[in-house]
C-alpha cells in the first residue's frame, strides 16, 4: 500500500466520517466546520483524480468563501444570549426512510454496474490547467460569460435582499 | 487511478447524508450546508468519471460551473435567511407560515 492510496482512502474516511457526523451534530457552528472538513477532504480526493485546479478551486471558493459567509449567518440569525444555537430534528422517520431508501438504491445499482475497472492508467502527458485554461476561452466561452452574469446578479440581488430593512413583525 | 467504485460509493453516500441533513434540521442554515453537500457529491462523480476521458476537461469544467452556481445559491440563500430571520425573528423553516403580515 503506497502513498497515494493511503492518502485516498484516508481523504473518503474524512469525508464519509464529516458528512456523516453532520447528519447527528445539533451545534450549527460545529455543523459548519464539519462541512468544511467534509469539503476540504474532497479537494484532497480531487488532486488524487488529476482534477487539480477544481481541487484549488474547492478549497478557495468554500473554506475562503462559502464558510465565512456561513459563519456570518450563523452570528447573525442567533440571539446573542451566550449559550450555542442548538438545532432539534424533525421528520426523523421520512429523513431516514428517504436517504436510506435512496443510498441503498445507488449501492445495489453502483455495485451490479459492470465498470470498466482499468482504463486508462492516468491522464499523463496532458498539462491539464493549460487545457482548461484554453478550454474557458474557446469551447466555453459562452458558459464562462453566462456564469460571470450569474456570479454579478447574485452579487447585486444578495446585497439588495439583505440590505432592506423592514420593519419588524410584532 | 483508483477504482471508479469508491468514488461512486462516496458520492452516493455524501448525497443521502445531504438529503437527510435538509429533511431532518430544523434550522434554515443546516439547510443550506445539507444542500452544499448534496451539490459537491455531484461534483464528486463528474471529476470521477472525467477520469475515463484523459484527453478531455468536460466534467471538469462541468464541476467548475457547478461550484460557481453553488456560490450564487448560498449567497442569495443566506441574504434570505437573515432577512426571514430579521422579520420572523426565527430560524425555523416550520415556523415560517404566513406570506404577509
Amino acid at each position: 500500500m503506497n502513498m497515494t492510496t493511503f492518502l485516498f482512502y484516508f481523504f473518503e474516511v474524512v469525508a464519509a466520517a464529516s458528512s456523516i457526523a453532520l447528519i447527528f451534530i445539533r451545534n450549527v457552528f460545529y455543523g459548519a466546520l464539519l462541512l468544511i472538513s467534509c469539503l476540504l477532504a474532497l479537494a484532497g480526493i480531487y488532486v488524487l483524480a488529476f482534477a487539480e485546479f477544481i481541487a484549488v478551486t474547492q478549497i478557495m471558493v468554500y473554506a475562503g468563501g462559502i464558510l465565512v459567509v456561513i459563519i456570518f449567518g450563523i452570528m447573525l440569525t442567533t440571539k446573542i444570549s451566550g449559550k450555542p444555537l442548538v438545532v432539534e430534528h424533525t421528520y426523523l422517520f421520512s429523513g431516514a426512510l428517504a436517504g436510506l431508501s435512496l443510498l441503498g438504491l445507488f449501492i445495489f445499482y453502483i455495485s451490479k454496474e459492470p465498470f470498466d475497472t482499468n482504463p486508462i492508467s492516468s491522464s499523463t502527458g496532458i498539462n491539464s490547467l493549460n487545457t482548461i485554461g484554453i478550454g474557458l476561452m474557446t469551447d466555453f466561452a459562452l458558459p464562462f460569460e453566462v456564469a460571470a452574469i450569474l456570479l454579478l446578479v447574485a452579487l447585486i440581488g444578495a446585497a439588495i435582499i439583505a440590505s432592506s430593512t423592514k420593519t419588524k413583525k410584532m | 487511478m483508483f477504482p471508479i467504485h469508491h468514488f461512486l460509493y462516496l458520492g452516493a453516500l455524501l448525497f443521502c447524508a445531504g438529503l437527510i441533513v435538509v429533511i431532518t434540521k430544523k434550522n434554515m442554515i443546516m439547510v443550506l450546508l445539507g444542500i452544499e453537500l448534496m451539490l459537491n457529491a455531484s461534483n464528486l462523480n463528474l471529476v470521477a468519471f472525467n477520469q475515463f476521458h484523459p484527453g478531455t476537461i468536460n466534467g471538469q469544467m462541468f464541476a467548475l460551473f457547478v461550484i460557481i452556481v453553488a456560490v450564487c445559491e448560498a449567497a442569495v440563500g443566506l441574504a434570505i435567511v437573515i432577512q426571514v430571520y430579521r422579520y420572523y425573528q426565527t430560524s425555523v423553516p416550520g415556523e415560517v407560515n404566513e406570506l404577509s403580515d
